[in-house]
């Protein structure tokens, strides 16, 4: 990030504006991964109107950049006409996506509508192994091409790659290609409970004799004695300190409308099919205790060695039973990394897993429905 | 008799206020920048059929007190530094499709 992004994004915290979110504009999918957390299946996803209506009022709430995500996005035959009417908003907009359906034309479309990045999903420079992963055949060969298409167009491009088990020994080979593709490259070893509390996928995160080489592979992590060194006690300022922008700057609202801290904070706030997003941003009582959490308060955590350097994802640590809990997917990545134990690691082995958590809650498009009697009205 | 200066918006930035200063984030590798309250005024009046010395005299020679020579001379200038980075469209004609002036524009 920036300096000035930084100070931006630092007076947005002071201002209580919402700097960033995403919409996931449908959890439908040209692809069937075998770690992905979402129900495919369409539950009555916002209208285009509704999220044209939306978006209006995420601009005038102040939302600066803006994430499209789902699902696949160009699944949605209005996929164009949203992002004309949001950069039409002047939003800085950022697509996540398999990418599958970009063609020439879709690239230079979306050049022309001054999108900032588009962030695509690849799990391994092998056919045999991506292909498996997506389970669509010749799926890698035309996420390719689009990063062609999309890179010929001076577009800037990330290659995501989520590390797991089956995909473990290829992270090198991803990156190699982004290299050769001039894309740039982000890796997640995090594999996440699906959203109606399955935690079976989580049997595909990389184990930790994965994640210690990953650790001390310097192509990844810069110099891997600096990084992987014990860490120092969590000082006055780091207790003080927020866990993450979750619900502070940035927020996400699911194709339902229902509003959370973050795509993998399931904590429902509200409903912009039912309240003004601006309305559950300021008042709702659950973004209020997110935010009112600060390092010292986490149970565990605030004793923790890894306190001060800990990637502790509050929404996984909801997911697990308490948001003021561990997340034990980072206490493993904290443990591969320096070797120390974290203090919820060492407290968990006795403790049974959380109850199940569901994060759909369905607000169909009905009348009577705040968002669908309003009218689209021109961007600006 | 001076040619006229038209400006226009580009339309592949992104723009917000934030408390007090409009932040902009130009196409153009990324780059974020803030804009002060004159070019603030300069970049939302640029609509691509006002010219420059209209808006100087319409929107800025009446908020601040500034002589007119001196303001357009520096509202020229912003305009060409904005329009450096990709933020401001400039023409001598009106700007009537700023999309297909700044594909023009990309032409080697």
């Amino acid at each position: 990030m920036s300096a000035l992004m930084q100070e931006m994004s630092e007076r947005a915290l002071r201002l209580g504006v919402p700097f960033s979110a995403q919409i996931d504009l449908t959890y439908r999918c040209n692809e069937q991964c075998v770690h992905c957390y979402l129900d495919h299946d369409d539950h009555g996803e916002m209208t285009t109107l509704e999220i044209k209506h939306l978006l209006r009022e995420m601009s005038e709430a102040g939302v600066f950049i803006l994430t499209f995500s789902g699902g696949e996005i160009f699944l949605r035959k209005d996929f164009f006409e949203i992002l004309e009417y949001a950069r039409a908003l002047t939003f800085c907009i950022k697509l996540k996506t398999n990418a599958v359906l970009i063609r020439e034309a879709q690239a230079a479309r979306l050049r022309d509508l001054g999108v900032a990045s588009i962030q695509i999903s690849i799990y391994s420079h092998r056919p045999e192994v991506h292909d498996a992963i997506t389970k669509v055949k010749g799926s890698l060969q035309r996420s390719i091409n689009a990063i062609r298409f999309l890179k010929s167009q001076g577009l800037k491009v990330i290659m995501a790659n989520v590390l797991m088990t089956e995909n473990m020994q290829d992270y090198r080979g991803v990156r190699a290609l982004a290299d050769e593709l001039g894309a740039e490259y982000t890796l997640d070893p995090t594999i996440t409970p699906k959203m109606d509390g399955d935690r079976s996928i989580l049997d595909l995160n990389a184990g930790q004799s994965a994640l210690h080489e990953l650790f001390r592979d310097e192509l990844f992590v810069g110099n891997a004695e600096e990084f992987c060194a014990p860490p120092p006690p969590p000082d006055a300022d780091s207790l003080a300190s927020l866990p993450c922008s979750a619900g502070h700057t940035a927020c996400y609202v699911s194709p339902y409308g229902e509003f959370y801290p973050c795509v993998q904070f399931p904590l429902s706030c509200g409903n912009v099919r039912q309240q003004r997003f601006i309305d559950i941003w300021r008042n709702s009582e659950q973004l209020k205790e997110v935010r009112s959490i600060r390092l010292k308060d986490l149970s565990g955590c605030s004793q923790c060695a890894h306190g001060s350097t800990c990637t502790r994802c509050p929404g996984l640590a909801f997911m697990e039973g308490n948001m003021r809990g561990p997340s034990t997917a980072d206490c493993e990545k904290s443990f591969a990394r320096t070797g120390i134990p974290s203090v919820n690691l060492l407290a968990k082995k006795d403790k049974a897993l959380p109850p199940r958590l569901v994060q759909i809650q369905i607000v169909p498009a009905i009348p009577g429905n705040r968002l669908s009697s309003m009218s689209s009205q021109p961007a600006l | 008799m001076t040619k006229k200066m038209y400006v226009a918006r580009s339309p592949r930035i992104a723009a917000r206020m934030l408390g007090e200063e409009m932040l902009v984030m130009s196409g153009q590798g990324s780059t974020l920048f803030t804009l002060n309250p004159t070019a603030t005024i300069l970049w939302q009046a640029a609509d691509g059929a006002t010219p420059l010395d209209e808006i100087v005299e319409r929107r800025i020679c009446s908020e601040f007190e500034v002589k007119p020579e001196e303001a357009m001379r520096d509202a020229e200038a912003l305009a060409e530094d904005l329009a450096r980075h990709g933020i401001l469209l400039i023409s001598e004609q009106p700007i009537t499709n700023p999309q297909s002036l700044v594909r023009e524009q990309a032409q080697p």
